[in-house]
């Protein structure tokens, strides 16, 4: 383990290379500080691990299958392509692994309330349904535009007794959910934990969203070296804060061999400026508590990110990408608004699955990439999430809208 | 000109408290920055804290976020709030604080930044998403040009931490008086008294109280725990309704001995 690159980040402060740190408001970091404590004890006590394995098997449903997608693997002619089913999971997407976790550690820490903010709601949905589980009073922060959207979602989240707060500051949509989640929290923070959905924000959230999540690429490689007793040649994931990724990508990130794609939304084409793609065409900064590519202007003001998928609308990507990114181990590449679409499209026609808008990102990106590969090669999508929450924008954007 | 500590100490010895207005830099336009900032030294301010607006003010509340609304959307930003303050900047006789998010000084430059601070006649530097743990690169990059980079307490740092952060701040020691963001409070919650003396006991600067004060009896409350107060939504409020009487009270309530008031 001495060359891990995996285990060698985040540093003591932190930092993922020159990437993460924490800058928050001095209120909050007696607050970060213990939750690291508290974290660190929480994953060495079997009491704890033993409860969140017991959940995720029982609650959860997981493991989760890796399906061996051989109507699509036929129809690109190329690389092998299994599925990694995390639209399987209960409430639909991977989120639930990390809320379900930071759930029972808030538990631990003797927090009674939770705050936390979401985007297309899929966040929202997997923390109002753990405090629900675990009784936790919860309020989550939603953008104005996103709730005028994902309307279902927030009925979804006040049905599991969760209080959903309207954000009516900014551009109206994740990053401003994410301002009035901290706020909220600052001024709550005696008794309040933070639920941070995706691998981002101030240390030490992008390693506990990590460790959560480090799930899914563990039953992975367990379970495809069972059904072809070697590792896969590709890993891809899309990536908008980054946590199915990043839970992909971190057991395999000492296999050489295995080479890692990220997959951002290029939303209308970079070159639009209309896009969420922060690695491909954003700069250095720091938002959220955290040093990392970051889509904004000349002057440092954030920029609002442009998706049709609103779980990776984020202007920012999770400092442990950036490094990856950084030192050549993953490769990010990107993926538009109507590339997403006929992902959906071919996933749903070849394999009877509906993708969420968001993992269609990545089935597009794994439609161009196997057909450059070999029949024998073998590539592992993470399939982070189901698309029943999109039907009604994928119909619209496909002109069926009645 | 004077440097902060020094500007604090002078108002302090006479047994008056500080008192720093903090404005939100071309709200109401940025040909407001000038008169604004003229008139405040008028009424004889400590210093005055200059604001930069931000798309993602997180340590800010309603008020203050407005108000950097409105600035952003009259075209403000921190090249061309530097460019107005070296305009005038023989007619500034108090030190000015700049008060900004990381993310603006990264984008500029961090040398740039600290030349443009000189420049504008800038004195210090406030940055409330910059802790202690990552502050070495501010004072290593802006003490030699003079400037002070004043950090926070909160009321949720333990003794121990206060310690630390006491020591590396320079100017003063910007203590935070609730635990939240900022804007009017009508009630403050903790054992200020004992905060605020512990602070003083371990800090060589000056100690000023800052968020939530928001009328001239806080003022002097607030006041009374350290060596003066920093208002921010109750003078931004005052300003975009052109109400300068409220500013002047508010001003004026930090004159007088103070240490006999009650609490």
């Amino acid at each position: 383990m001495g060359n891990s690159i995996a285990n060698s980040v985040p540093s003591k402060e932190g930092r993922y290379g020159k990437f993460g740190g924490q800058y928050v408001p001095e209120t909050l970091m007696t607050a970060l500080l213990g939750l690291e404590t508290a974290y660190d004890e929480a994953m060495k006590d079997p009491l704890f691990t033993d409860e969140l394995t017991y959940y995720l098997q029982q609650y959860v449903g997981r493991e989760t299958p890796l399906y061996y997608a051989e109507n699509l693997t036929k129809e690109l002619d190329g690389a092998k392509i299994y599925l990694k089913r995390e639209d399987l999971n209960h409430t639909g997407a991977h989120k639930i692994n990390n809320a379900i976790g930071q759930a029972l550690l808030a538990k631990r820490m003797g927090k009674k309330k939770i705050v936390a903010e979401t985007g297309a709601g899929q966040h929202g949905v997997a923390t109002a349904t753990a405090c629900a589980l675990l009784n936790l009073e919860c309020v989550v922060f939603m953008g104005a535009e996103d709730i005028e959207r994902q309307q279902l979602n927030v009925f979804r989240m006040e049905l599991l007794g969760t209080k959903v707060e309207s954000v009516e500051t900014g551009s109206k949509t994740l990053k401003d959910a994410v301002n009035a989640a901290l706020r909220y929290w600052v001024t709550n923070v005696e008794d309040t934990h933070y639920i941070l959905g995706s691998a981002l924000g101030p240390h030490p959230f992008p390693k506990i969203v990590r460790d959560f999540q480090r799930v899914i690429g563990e039953e992975t490689r367990k379970q495809i070296l069972e059904k072809e007793g070697r590792l896969p040649d590709a890993v891809v994931a899309c990536i908008g804060g980054g946590s199915n990724a990043i839970g992909m990508f971190h057991p395999f990130v000492d296999d050489e061999t295995v080479a890692l794609y990220g997959v951002e939304a290029a939303g209308s084409g970079i070159e639009t400026g209309k896009h969420a793609a922060a690695i491909a065409g954003g700069q250095l900064g720091v938002l959220h508590g955290a040093y990392m590519y970051l889509l904004q202007d000349e002057n440092g003001f954030v920029q609002e990110a442009h998706s049709i998928s609103a779980g990776l609308d984020y202007p920012g990507k999770g400092p442990e990408h950036c490094y990856l990114h950084d030192i050549g181990r993953a490769k990010f590449q990107s993926i538009t608004d109507s590339e997403a679409l006929e992902g959906l499209q071919l996933l749903s026609r070849t394999e009877g699955i509906l993708p969420a808008l968001e993992s269609s990102h990545a089935i597009a990106y794994t439609a161009k990439l196997a057909k450059t590969m070999s029949t024998d090669d073998i590539i592992v999508v993470c399939l982070s999430g189901r698309g029943d929450k999109d039907v009604h924008t994928v119909r619209k954007a496909l002109g069926g809208d009645r | 000109m004077a440097t902060l500590q020094q500007a604090i100490e002078q108002t302090t010895v006479t047994g008056n408290k500080a008192f720093i207005p903090y404005i939100m830099a071309g709200d109401g336009g940025l040909e407001t920055l000038k008169p604004t900032i003229l008139q405040l030294q008028q009424m004889d301010v400590t210093a005055i804290e200059v604001g930069i607006p931000f798309t993602d003010p997180v340590a800010d509340g309603p008020t203050i976020e407005q108000a950097g609304e409105r600035a952003l959307a009259a075209g403000v930003t921190l090249r061309k709030v530097f460019e107005t303050l070296a305009s005038f900047k023989e007619e500034i006789h108090v030190p000015l604080v700049v008060m900004t998010y990381f993310n603006p000084v990264l984008a500029y430059g961090l040398e740039a930044f600290a030349e443009a601070c000189v420049a504008g006649g800038v004195k210090g530097l406030i940055v409330p998403d910059v802790p202690l743990e990552e502050s070495t690169i501010l004072r290593e990059t802006l003490n030699p040009y003079g400037i002070d980079i004043v950090q926070l307490v909160s009321l949720t740092s333990p003794p121990e931490r206060i310690a630390r952060i006491a020591a590396a701040s320079q100017g003063f020691v910007y203590a935070v008086t609730v635990n939240g963001i900022t804007g009017a409070r009508t009630n403050f919650a903790h054992d200020l008294k004992g905060h605020f003396a512990h602070l003083r006991e371990v800090s060589h600067i000056p100690v000023l109280a800052g968020f939530g004060i928001s009328t001239p009896e806080q003022v002097v409350s607030m006041g009374a725990l350290g060596d003066g107060v920093i208002v921010g939504s109750a003078i931004v409020t005052a300003l975009h309704e052109g109400n300068l009487t409220k500013v002047e009270a508010l001003v004026s309530a930090s004159k007088g001995d103070l240490e006999k008031s009650t609490l």
